[in-house]
């Protein structure tokens, strides 16, 4: 297929196959003896945008139902979710944007995104997914609250009952909550937590209003950690939020924005001792790096020890309350190495992180680059790779080899 | 260092590229202005394919005397970039276009006649 480049240039690249497209990845995997590794990637996508015609008639609302597949048919101009705009791509640099749609599935095998998921799974060593929307990431952007209950309601139908049944349960999923409306955050708590491949329920951090510690919520948490289920927040990028306005790169406000959304929510959390409230409910913060989890540290535990009258719920400081919860590493800055040993014993990377390839995203992260890192002890690969996850979400090693790392790494458990 | 075959020259049209396989290693070769490059084909940053994705010309940012931006231009010089992630090297150097530290392992092409080898 024809790319273009600069000026109009066209350049001929092979069209997309991720198997092959990631044959260095599998190499990796082979060199490494990964298969021995239980390795749990707990944040990877899927453009469920591109199976909108299965999932919107999930939606139980027959007007905005209507609404919804109208606005797709042929010749239709209208959005179904917000879409934030961007150049993840880089202009055609990633190819795996501009060709998707040239990759070949089998049409007689499991659902296309199941076939793609293994692929890259197989490549990288993975046993396990947690899958999740891309364009859904943004529905916390949608004007209309019934509009994104409905969304999120059709799209944990559709993935509970037609995308994770056929993946033979290495995909599972932390289902998305309307978090507009706590009263159906609740209701698809009860509906769809004891679903197979339901791990937990996740949070769309970029939205313009939203405090997490809102009196509203508090049940819907009580439901998750009654479940033993868990809690995840997973941010993301706004170039059109007012904060981020004033960047004029993709890369600025990229940058910035998966790290802010985390910050903002991860704080009001800390503060409002929702670690007291619900000490057995597990909460996992995902893809806003690492570099900011140091950072809030600091400023919080100091601006704690000067203000302890505006946080009574907190018995210790707030940075204690972060090392117990959770952390998806990438995107992993590895730029300085002393930097990022620091997070990691800042953070008790050991107990408290976990690997996230975010595949296929522009900015994924192999399990290479955990492997490779110098400063970590052999039992913090494995738990941060798979160990934690394999307690945490209740994922079963796929081979002896594997059990035999959980046990000797003190992580094995029996489900 | 042995010489491998990749090619006759005529065969290779400016812009073309070739990733040719040796044992466990890759080698990517380009025609670039009428001139061959030979580079890893492992990227510096997670080990993509770094010779099988794009070939786009450089971004600049020209500035007015009195520093004030006039944008973005392409340039005429050439990068490849790594599919994986968009790690972007110069065509004729195979270093990282911001950090010249990050720099893929170079090889000779060679020319005899209308053959084209690779030393590796």
């Amino acid at each position: 297929m024809d790319l273009i480049a600069d000026r109009g240039r066209r350049v001929q690249v092979d069209e997309l196959n991720t198997s092959k497209l990631l044959a260095h990845a599998a190499k990796q995997t082979r060199d490494k003896g990964f298969d021995d590794v239980l390795i749990v990637d707990v944040d990877a996508h899927h453009y469920e945008n591109e199976s909108f015609g299965e999932i919107l008639p999930f939606m139980e609302n027959e007007v905005l139902k209507q609404l919804a597949i109208a606005s797709r048919a042929k010749g239709g101009r209208g959005n179904v979710a917000p879409s934030g705009f961007g150049y993840q791509d880089m202009g055609g640099r990633v190819t795996r944007y501009p060709l998707r749609s040239s990759e070949k599935t089998d049409a007689n095998g499991p659902h296309r995104d199941v076939q793609l998921g293994n692929r890259w799974m197989d490549a990288m060593g993975v046993d396990y997914s947690c899958l999740f929307p891309t364009g859904m990431l943004s529905i916390g952007l949608h004007p209309q609250k019934e509009m994104e209950v409905e969304l999120c309601w059709a799209y944990n139908r559709w993935v509970t009952e037609k995308a994770l049944p056929e993946s033979g349960g290495r995909l599972f999923t932390m289902l998305c909550l309307p978090f507009s409306d706590a009263d159906e955050c609740l209701r698809q708590v009860e509906t769809f937590g004891h679903r197979p491949g339901v791990r937990g329920f996740m949070v769309t951090t970029v939205r313009p209003k939203m405090g997490v510690q809102d009196n509203a919520y508090m049940k819907v948490y009580r439901a998750i950690e009654e479940r033993g289920l868990v809690l995840s927040f997973h941010s993301g990028p706004s170039w059109g939020d007012h904060t981020f306005q004033s960047c004029n790169r993709f890369l600025s406000a990229h940058a910035l924005g998966f790290s802010w959304y985390n910050i903002l929510h991860c704080t009001n959390w800390v503060v409002n001792g929702m670690g007291e409230r619900f000490p057995k409910l597990p909460v996992l913060w995902i893809e806003a790096g690492l570099s900011w989890i140091p950072f809030v540290m600091q400023r919080i535990d100091h601006e704690y020890m000067l203000r302890p009258s505006e946080c009574p719920l907190l018995k210790k400081k707030p940075s204690d309350y972060m090392r117990d919860m959770f952390y998806s590493v990438q995107p992993m800055e590895i730029q300085d190495m002393g930097a990022l040993e620091t997070t990691f014993r800042m953070m008790d990377a050991e107990n408290s992180l976990l690997y996230a390839s975010d595949y296929p995203h522009w900015d994924f992260d192999l399990p290479s680059t955990i492997w490779d890192l110098p400063f970590l002890t052999d039992k913090a690969r494995h738990n941060i790779l798979g160990g934690t996850a394999h307690r945490l979400f209740k994922l079963p090693p796929r081979n002896e080899a594997q059990k035999q790392n959980l046990i000797k790494y003190g992580n094995y458990q029996e489900f | 260092m042995a010489e491998q075959f990749i090619g006759k020259a005529s065969e290779f049209k400016d812009g073309d590229r070739q990733i040719v396989r040796i044992g466990e290693d890759e080698i990517g070769v380009f025609k670039h202005e009428g001139a061959f490059y030979a580079y890893s084909n492992f990227c510096l940053h997670q080990g993509g394919p770094a010779c099988e994705g794009l070939t786009i010309a450089n971004v600049e940012e020209r500035l007015r005397p009195d520093k004030t931006s006039m944008g973005l231009h392409f340039t005429d010089q050439m990068n490849f970039v790594c599919p994986w992630h968009g790690y972007e090297y110069d065509m004729k150097t195979g270093c990282h276009v911001k950090d010249k530290s990050v720099k893929l392992r170079k090889y000779d092409v060679v020319t005899k006649g209308n053959d084209v080898y690779v030393v590796a």
